[in-house]
């Protein structure tokens, strides 16, 4: 039996498609979130609190901190988790705000378009450095 | 239909009826549309004599009776349990036969003004009463009605205290939408299933006599199900029943996560 409805608010409510993309991504929120919490927090305070903070970072500074694996680790996990975590959000906003299908769309491809380029730009830096140019 | 535009208002019931004692005036504004007139929805206030004891519906009642008898918006049984008059009063959406006259006084013997809206992200036919069909094609979505399988049992299906325990808050929903309707995420023009259809699926979903709980999770996990619920509280804040809406959405949210 099909509703002759006016304005139907919903064209289709597909039948469950078993996808379980919704909830990881909710997922993914809270557990990214919580490691963010540390990681950005720890970030911030090694960048402008701890020893003289902001003044004494420099080519050198960076030099040596990417020099060591772990903060390699570090910086990346924080460049992937802040990205797709602020990505998933936005995603969820423009879900929400976008009026039209073709406006939901276009804001959709900006954001991920953006969100490969920031991922890949900074993973490409992470992993290329190198502290042997000329610090100019 | 014989009234026309340009014939002098009148209500349904003839004249003024007499003030009665300790009535104050109080303003009522009502965000009306008629669809053959209006191109958009347009406020219109009236004084309306008002007893501190008099609910939100006696004035509506007043002004349809005695004032304006075009006035639109739906009623039943006006005691907060058929859950016809969900209606935005002050902002907030309430059921105009539950909110007293004297919770919306203001104080200090200041004028008092009232305003009455439809409920929100429903098409509106006519002043207050607005199209419920997209509510309730939501709520019929979930499969709010017992799913069992095999044989049927020769005696009622006992059920302990404990396990009706478990979702008792939800039984007690009317249907009456404005939970559902006071929440943003349904505002939007998706087709989120909305806070009253979960509400009703919980019910069932932990109901140990069904067995229908897989199909209504599965229902609930599409990208139009719980996961967009932002959790602002509208619908709890809402509810005069005072389900705790909220939680009951976050409960099925664990149900999805944690179920085998």
């Amino acid at each position: 039996m099909t509703l002759a409805l006016d304005k139907p608010r919903s064209p289709r409510r597909p039948a469950a498609r078993r996808s379980n993309f919704e909830l990881a991504s909710w997922l993914f929120m809270r557990i990214s979130g919580i490691a963010l919490i540390v990681l950005v927090l720890g970030h911030l305070f090694i960048m402008n609190i701890l020893d003289g903070g902001v003044h004494r970072i420099n080519f050198a500074f960076v030099a040596g901190r990417w020099s060591s694996p772990f903060w390699q680790l570090w910086d990346l996990s924080m460049l992937w988790l802040a990205e797709i975590h602020g990505g998933n959000g936005l995603r969820t906003v423009i879900n929400d705000y976008a009026r039209k299908d073709t406006t939901r769309f276009w804001l959709k491809v900006m954001l991920y378009v953006s969100m490969v380029l920031i991922l890949a730009l900074g993973t490409y830096v992470i992993f290329t450095f190198d502290a042997t140019i000329p610090a100019d | 239909m014989t009234a026309t535009v340009s014939e002098e208002k009148a209500g349904s019931r003839g004249d003024l009826p007499p003030v009665p004692d300790g009535a104050v005036t109080v303003t009522l504004k009502i965000l009306r549309f008629n669809a053959e007139v209006d191109s958009e929805p347009r406020w219109e206030s009236f004084n309306v004599p008002a007893l501190p004891t008099d609910r939100v519906l006696n004035l509506l009642h007043y002004v349809k009776w005695y004032v304006d008898g075009t006035l639109t918006f739906r009623r039943s049984c006006a005691h907060g349990i058929c859950g016809s008059d969900a209606m935005q009063i002050n902002g907030v959406n309430r059921l105009g036969c539950k909110v007293l006259v004297k919770d919306l006084m203001s104080g200090g013997g200041k004028p008092t003004t009232i305003t009455v809206a439809p409920i929100k992200g429903l098409p509106v036919h006519k002043d207050l009463l607005v199209d419920m069909e997209p509510f309730m094609e939501a709520f019929k979505a979930v499969k709010p009605f017992l799913i069992t399988y095999g044989n049927e049992p020769t005696r009622e299906r006992i059920q302990s205290a404990h396990d009706r325990e478990r979702f008792d808050d939800t039984t007690k929903c009317i249907l009456c939408a404005c939970c559902t309707t006071s929440c943003p995420v349904f505002w939007n023009e998706g087709s989120y299933f909305g806070p009253a259809a979960i509400v009703n699926a919980h019910r069932f979903i932990f109901d140990s006599r069904d067995e229908g709980a897989e199909e209504r999770l599965d229902i609930l996990n599409d990208a139009e199900g719980v996961w967009r619920c932002r959790t602002t509280f509208n619908c709890t804040d809402a509810c005069p029943r005072g389900i705790q809406v909220t939680k009951a959405i976050q409960e099925v949210k664990r149900a999805l996560l944690f179920r085998r």
